[in-house]
């Protein structure tokens, strides 16, 4: 292994390597968000929604959590421009990812949920709050707390999974590392440093979910 | 929406889908066997007492763990032949899958190994069997009992990755839903009933380890 | 004088099994009321109707003349909507068996969340009341500790305060010793007699029969959904007149 040379192909192909990560960035941010706030809605529904709610909501989770990430891009690329959706393969990319997201985030806001003893609810009543009240201040705090670790490793799965983009031509950190590769045939070095970089972003994700872990859990 | 379902095409291939399905569940049986076993090592080299092996194992679960896998898939198949380990495209994506599961089955068996009584090992030591006796015919066992039912949900997830393995031309349930789809046109059918095939397997497993799980628990 | 709880002809029932059948029950101001009987005997559940936190079938439920839960409409029994009954509830205040303070709170936020929220109480004003009742039940020293750094006495004393903190008509105590270690019980029950002391109305439901002796104006006794015998205590105790309650009391400490 030539260490200048690699490093000398590095720093030419600086930008198309930083352009590419700055998409795995807006890719994995723009779904971990859309994701999470859908997935919210989707562990109330099953929460708290009625019979016919909770069942299709309980086939659109399992359904999208049987269904491996890679199909689930693959069809909402493909099937989306057959029924007239134009999407670009980015968005179509996001989309998938987006809803892989809701539904973990929404099984675990339900599990979260279903988790808080009873008790918390009757005492929030009984001192006169109205169910959103008890939602706001009572129970959300609780859950959140709960699924902090699992919603931080759900965020870590989205930024790996953002690789799969690259198979259907979005440019993202890793379709631009093989276009380095395929320039430079380094593929030992450039394969080997851009999981350097995606290990050191889900890395610096999992201190931050600790820093934040640590800063809002309460004194036992 | 004007579409005319057609499945003729989807049926005309189904024994393309079922060997790619059989070839899936294979890599997946295979790569959590040889998982099992670097898990196991690697678990007990993270509660070893020697401060390398606790550093390699760590390093180890933590490197596979937060690194994409398609990244580890197309590093093994593309980048290590430039190290003289030139494999198969099969024995490639096994290789990657066995460490990939080994990661995260070595966390796994950790929390079984930590969960488990200290009086389990001095009660074989009291009869008279070495440490490593004790490990092999008392701790392993009991510990590989409890965690039945996250190696179920390991082996499920496994079950879903094996469909990277079309990102390098093994010829899985993906592959051939990518292929229908490119010479049928039938977009819609084609991922609906590769999803739809996945999400029933993964119920299936789920169902069969279960059982598995019930059997071979240990009676209370 | 109205009455502060007015219970008439009250049923309730979980599926198939009745466990309240015709409950007629009358407390006037100051009055404590100890509702004692064998487990199974729905005292607890008459106790949580009173909070509206059990729906019931038939009979009304009357707060200071108010009739809580339910209103006839069209000769039809329709619940409140929930606003009103969130209204109602805090007429009473409630303390758990399990205490139930909010673990993510401080004692003085957990006193606080009903002056704010229900009682739409300013910050300032909601805190100095807060105080004041954690001062009373000897907690304004843990005011800033979580309910996972008190004891079981503790975070009860807290819970108690967080209730009387609403200044209900009527304070309805669920068996608050019951999961309580031995040693810790009487801090919480010296907290409940100093209030019974104050005038205030109170419904406790208690498996300690000496407490209920000392501190009731009028002792009830449950038996199977209904109320088997009641008067002052000493004659609940000292001149028991159904063969139920003497045996109940032969079987209990005293």
């Amino acid at each position: 292994m030539d260490l200048s040379l690699f490093l000398d192909n590095l720093w030419n192909a600086r930008m198309s390597l930083l352009a590419g990560f700055g998409n795995t960035l807006l890719i994995s941010l723009v779904a971990v968000i859309l994701g999470s706030g859908l997935g919210v809605l989707v562990g109330l529904a099953l929460s708290y929604g009625n019979l016919a709610t909770r069942f299709v909501l309980r086939v659109y989770t399992d359904f999208l959590r049987g269904t491996p990430v890679f199909v689930l891009i693959l069809a909402c690329f493909y099937v989306l421009s057959v029924v007239g959706v134009d999407l670009s393969a980015f968005q179509a990319g996001v989309l998938a990812l987006t809803l892989f997201c809701s539904s973990h985030v929404g099984e675990i806001i339900r599990g979260a949920l279903a988790a808080i003893p009873k008790g918390q609810t009757e005492a929030a009543k009984s001192i006169g709050l109205t169910f959103g009240q008890t939602f706001a201040s009572v129970l959300l705090p609780q859950a959140l707390r709960q699924i902090l670790p699992t919603w931080v490793n759900t965020a870590t799965e989205i930024v790996k999974a953002s690789t799969l983009l690259s198979i259907i031509g979005v440019v993202e950190l890793l379709l631009a590392t093989q276009q380095v590769i395929s320039r430079t045939y380094l593929s030992l070095e450039f394969y080997f440093f851009a999981g350097f970089v995606y290990w050191l972003l889900n890395f610096l994700i999992e201190q931050a979910g600790r820093a934040v872990e640590r800063r809002v859990s309460i004194p036992q | 929406m004007d579409y005319d379902f057609n499945f003729a095409v989807i049926w005309r291939n189904w024994d393309l889908l079922a060997s790619g399905l059989g070839l899936g569940l294979f890599l997946a049986v295979v790569s959590i066997a040889i998982g099992c076993v670097i898990g196991l090592v690697a678990a007990f080299g993270m509660l070893s007492k020697h401060r390398v092996l606790r550093w390699l194992s760590l390093s180890y679960v933590s490197a596979i763990r937060n690194t994409p896998i398609l990244v580890l898939i197309l590093f093994t198949y593309f980048a290590l032949p430039q190290l003289g380990v030139a494999l198969e495209k099969i024995p490639s994506f096994i290789l990657t899958l066995s460490l990939y599961a080994g990661a995260y089955l070595s966390e796994v068996f950790r929390a079984g190994l930590v969960a488990q009584p200290k009086g389990l090992r001095e009660a074989g030591l009291a009869i008279g069997l070495t440490e490593l006796k004790i490990r092999a015919y008392i701790i392993v066992p009991v510990m590989l009992r409890n965690v039945l039912p996250s190696l179920s949900n390991n082996f499920i997830s496994l079950f879903k990755d094996t469909s990277l393995a079309a990102a390098i031309a093994v010829p899985d349930l993906t592959f051939y839903a990518r292929k229908i789809n490119v010479e049928s046109f039938r977009v819609i059918e084609t991922w609906m009933v590769a999803s739809l095939i996945y999400v029933a397997t993964c119920y299936a497993i789920a169902a069969v380890l279960r059982r598995l799980e019930r059997r071979l628990a240990i009676p209370r | 004088m109205t009455p502060v709880l007015k219970i008439t002809d009250l049923h309730k029932s979980f599926g198939d099994v009745k466990v309240l059948t015709g409950i007629d029950l009358t407390v006037q101001k100051g009055d404590v009321v100890s509702l004692i009987g064998s487990s199974g005997s729905g005292k607890t559940t008459l106790l949580r109707c009173v909070n509206l936190l059990e729906e019931f079938e038939r009979g009304t439920i009357e707060i200071a003349g108010e009739a809580i839960g339910y209103r006839e409409e069209g000769g039809r029994r329709r619940r409140l909507p929930e606003r009103q009954i969130a209204r109602q509830r805090a007429m009473t205040g409630m303390a758990f068996q399990q205490f139930n303070l909010f673990p993510h709170m401080t004692a003085l936020k957990n006193v606080m969340l009903g002056l704010v929220k229900t009682k739409k109480l300013g910050q300032d004003e909601a805190r100095a009341i807060a105080e004041k009742w954690l001062d009373r039940v000897g907690m304004i020293e843990r005011k800033d500790h979580f309910p996972g750094q008190l004891s079981g006495g503790q975070q009860q004393r807290v819970a108690i305060a967080r209730a009387i903190a609403m200044n209900p008509q009527l304070m309805l105590f669920d068996e608050v010793t019951s999961s309580l270690d031995p040693e810790l019980v009487q801090e919480v029950l010296a907290v409940v007699r100093d209030l019974a002391a104050d005038g205030m109305t109170m419904l406790i439901v208690t498996h300690e029969m000496r407490f209920a002796r000392d501190v009731s104006t009028k002792v009830v006794f449950m038996d199977q959904g209904r109320i088997a015998e009641e008067g002052p205590p000493e004659a609940v105790f000292g001149a028991p007149k159904s063969e139920r309650l003497a045996g109940f009391l032969a079987n209990s400490e005293i």
